[in-house]
């Protein structure tokens, strides 16, 4: 198990470092530098200006000697300085990794938890009019673009209905501490968090539904009724644990998109993640940032996908065993 | 009073079904210590009949008419909770297919265990210990490690055992074994049937044995009921019905038995040979679940050496695991052989690659096991059998025409073109599988267990049709089976493989009545029904 986790982190590093170097790549494949970007906003586009910034940020070296630079730093996690924000980037990102690692944390494992319920609610009672209505609903959800929800639940349930605040992290000025601290970015995390949630919810519930279905056919639940186990026991012990494999697989693929989907979700809610912060650095063609926040989802999306390795290993003994 | 009374039972299918009823006018009685098989072929009613004690029909299926009473108690129409009480406990059942009949996530220990939890009996630690007594008395190699295994982990035999185990864990008085043995090698099969014999003796259990086999019938049956689409056609002691079966179908499905003495002798190949093989080498390696652990190496094909004549059949026999199935893929090549040769007209297919290989391997057509998987379930027939054809050059007409004659030929109405694969029973479907195999013109024909996935009766039309086929059209045949009384029939010399190697060939006659090795002598002793073979040899 540990050597199966360690291979794994391995392969991870690779995979990582083989992003940083396409990612850098491509940003310079891309034409005009940041130097003529800066020049030109400047107003002094002459050549002996560029020639100064692209010495004084190194833009004059060999491609593969800013790449080896760039590497370098980005091993020891720093990820460069925006010129833009007169920050390093490192900082850039740290201050806004925990508002993201939040809303994506908790919009997935409430898509997970909510579509695995209500899949299998929906696949004990296949036919009936309440798996008709959960099944429509999934599809709503689904079917619905993602900032449209956004605006839709900020809308109702901040503007008309004053329930819930409808954009930002906490309330500014407030100055809660302790509990109330909590409890105001609580409050605030819960429109964003559903929004982006509820997407993915539907995924998991079709997936977890039709795998119930599947699974329920098979033979080894046969044997189980045979034993004259409960209905519930058998759900639960030989069903659902059966059938979650192909939903972790595809919680593993997804955690991807919820990043994705993170963008959106925290630019309509004002919500201070990376997220945000890419789309303004794209805007403002902050490369170094730009760069960063890649490397930093390339991170996190790997990181999930060793988690659903790993829960995968210990839920089936198949491939802990052979593989 | 019988321990299991049925009388007058009728269990209708849902609507639009092929037929009304799954079974009806079901009347039968079972004693204690009794052992009453069930046969027929598939579609019969034989399962369905059985399940219906259980309370376990699908879905949509249920009993219309007539009463089951268990042990003095009517039990049709008795709640699930009261249901639930009799299964596993009182009534206990076996299946077919024991990789897919126990949950892969779990140990097989826990698996057994949960029989007692669903009955509210013993503790936690003494349902560990009894499930190893359990295994101890099923004749599990090494109960202590079996215990903590996944079900993976174990042979198909070991896992059968299991589930035996399983059946057996409370005692029941009546054991459903629904095909126990069909997917079992005959050694396999032949240490099945007497652990459920010895265990019938000990516990004065009765069972009731649903098979499609009547070799395995004259091995355990005391009694015997034949159905044929949902009616009892015939029922009587096992001598009656075997050895003076009244009605037609009983005769038939006697008479379509593979027989070790059905065999034909060789006739002497003095012709150059089609096929040869030389120094096969395959050898197979998978992952050890650790990062740096040695890796599993499986030598599945050990310098296999043989030679096919024209118009000759040969038979690869060997129990599951002996390499005779890599032989046949490496063959036509779905697998590439890591040494040897095989040679086809002079040419080595074993090492060639793109255009060469895709002209030689025209001549080299696989018949696979199941006709179920092996047919493309979203293809019309005519795409199937023209898709080769096309792919060769053929204008799409003339392939059209072609399969047409294709279909009439392994007796198919030409209809067949525009219909789906699941449009038809399993023995229709092998027919379509041997069109598929025949529409390029083949020399040599690669048949996988072609026929071991049907009934007897339907195996023996399949085996005639391919004997035909091959006169008619000049065909050579690599038959692999694990089944040596399919082999006697169809083949005239005969390859024994055991882990990889060829333990044993010659002609048909001398293999299988006169072998010169233990191994093959203990695949012949396994075959079910021999004593009835000799009976009904003597009868006639």
């Amino acid at each position: 198990m540990v050597r199966f986790i360690l291979g794994r982190l391995v392969k991870a590093v690779f995979i990582l470092l083989a992003i940083l170097v396409f990612n850098f790549l491509l940003i310079h494949a891309a034409p005009g530098d940041p130097a003529a970007v800066m020049a030109g906003e400047a107003g002094a586009a002459d050549e002996k200006f560029l020639a100064d910034l692209r010495q004084r940020f190194g833009l004059d070296q060999p491609l593969y000697v800013q790449l080896w630079i760039y590497i370098k730093g980005a091993v020891q996690l720093d990820l460069g300085y925006s010129f833009r924000q007169q920050m390093p980037v490192a900082e850039l990102i740290g201050d806004r990794l925990p508002a993201t690692l939040l809303l994506t944390g908790v919009a997935f494992v409430l898509s997970l938890v909510l579509g695995v319920v209500a899949g299998v609610a929906a696949s004990a009672r296949q036919g009936s009019w309440g798996d008709t209505i959960i099944s429509t609903l999934a599809l709503l959800f689904y079917a619905t673009p993602l900032f449209w929800v956004a605006l839709m639940a900020a809308l109702v349930f901040s503007v008309w209905l004053g329930w819930l605040p409808g954009f930002g992290y906490s309330t500014i000025g407030a100055g809660y501490t302790g509990l109330a601290h909590v409890l105001d970015v609580a409050k605030h995390l819960v429109l964003p968090a559903t929004t982006l949630g509820l997407f993915f919810t539907a995924i998991y519930m079709r997936m977890t539904r039709a795998s119930m279905l599947e699974v329920s056919r098979l033979d080894f639940v046969k044997t189980a009724r045979a034993k004259g186990l409960k209905r519930r026991v058998i759900q639960r012990r030989h069903i659902l644990r059966n059938a979650l494999l192909p939903v972790i697989t595809l919680a593993g693929l997804q955690a991807g998109q919820i990043f994705g989907g993170a963008i959106l979700t925290e630019t309509v809610f004002a919500w201070p993640g990376i997220g945000r912060l890419m789309f303004e650095a794209i805007n403002q063609r902050d490369y170094n940032v730009i760069l960063g926040v890649f490397y930093i989802s390339a991170a996190m999306v790997l990181l999930f996908n060793l988690i659903t390795d790993v829960v995968y290993v210990i839920i089936d003994p198949r491939i802990r065993l052979t593989a | 009073m019988s321990l299991l009374q049925i009388r007058d039972l009728a269990i209708a299918l849902p609507e639009g079904a092929d037929r009304k009823y799954a079974a009806q006018n079901i009347n039968f009685d079972l004693d204690k210590g009794e052992i009453l098989c069930i046969v027929g072929e598939s579609g019969s009613g034989k399962s369905m009949s059985a399940n219906a004690v259980m309370g376990l029909l699908p879905q949509g299926v249920k009993p219309v008419d007539g009463t089951i009473t268990f042990d003095g108690r009517p039990i049709l129409g008795l709640s699930e909770k009261e249901m639930l009480k009799l299964r596993g406990s009182r009534i206990s059942m076996i299946f077919q297919e024991p990789l897919s009949a126990l949950n892969p996530l779990m140990r097989v220990g826990a698996q057994i265990a949960e029989v007692f939890e669903a009955h509210g009996a013993l503790t936690g630690t003494e349902r560990r210990k009894r499930a190893l007594e359990l295994l101890h008395e099923v004749g599990i190699p090494d109960p202590d490690a079996a215990i903590r295994a996944y079900p993976f982990q174990l042979s198909g035999g070991q896992r059968q055992r299991v589930m035996i185990a399983m059946a057996l864990a409370l005692e029941p008085d009546i054991l459903i074994a629904d095909e126990p043995t069909t997917a079992l090698d005959v050694t396999t099969q032949a240490q099945i049937l007497k652990l459920i014999e010895d265990l019938r003796q000990k516990r004065g259990m009765a069972v009731i044995f649903i098979t499609h086999d009547f070799g395995v019938v004259a091995d355990i049956a005391d009694r015997v009921i034949v159905m044929q689409t949902g009616k009892i056609v015939e029922s009587g002691t096992a001598d009656e019905v075997l050895l003076r079966p009244q009605h037609p179908y009983t005769r038939a499905l006697i008479d379509a038995i593979p027989r070790l003495t059905q065999r034909k002798e060789a006739e002497e190949q003095t012709r150059a040979p089609i096929l040869t093989v030389e120094g096969l080498q395959k050898t197979f390696s998978t992952g050890s679940g650790k990062l740096f652990g040695k890796r599993r190496v499986v030598k599945a094909g050990q310098d296999v050496s043989f030679e096919l004549f024209a118009g000759e059949t040969i038979g690869i026999v060997g129990e599951s695991g002996s390499g005779k199935s890599t032989v046949g893929r490496c063959l036509v090549r779905l697998l590439t052989p890591d040494g040897g040769r095989v040679m086809v007209d002079g040419a080595d297919i074993a090492h060639m690659s793109g255009t060469e290989l895709r002209e030689r391997r025209r001549n080299l057509q696989m018949i696979f096991q199941d006709p179920y998987s092996s047919l493309n379930p979203r293809a019309r027939v005519s795409r199937i059998l023209t898709e080769g054809l096309i792919a060769y050059g053929t204008p799409k007409r003339e392939a059209q025409e072609k399969a047409r004659e294709l279909l009439e030929l392994v007796g198919l109405d030409a209809s067949a073109m525009n219909r789906f694969p699941h449009e038809f029973s399993g023995g229709q479907r092998q027919r379509i599988g041997i069109a598929r195999a025949l529409a390029l013109d083949p020399k040599i024909i690669i048949a996988d267990e072609a026929v071991s996935a049907l009934d007897v009766s339907i195996q023996a039309q399949v085996l005639d049709l391919l004997a035909d086929l091959k006169t008619r059209l000049d065909l050579s045949m690599l038959f692999i089976t694990h089944d040596l009384r399919v082999a006697a029939r169809i083949c005239d010399r005969i390859i024994v493989m055991q882990k990889g190697k060829i333990v044993e060939a010659g002609p048909a006659g001398k293999v299988l009545h006169n072998p010169d090795t233990e191994y093959t002598q203990s695949l012949l002793d396994a075959i079910p029904g021999q004593e009835y073979e000799r009976a009904l040899e003597g009868a006639s």
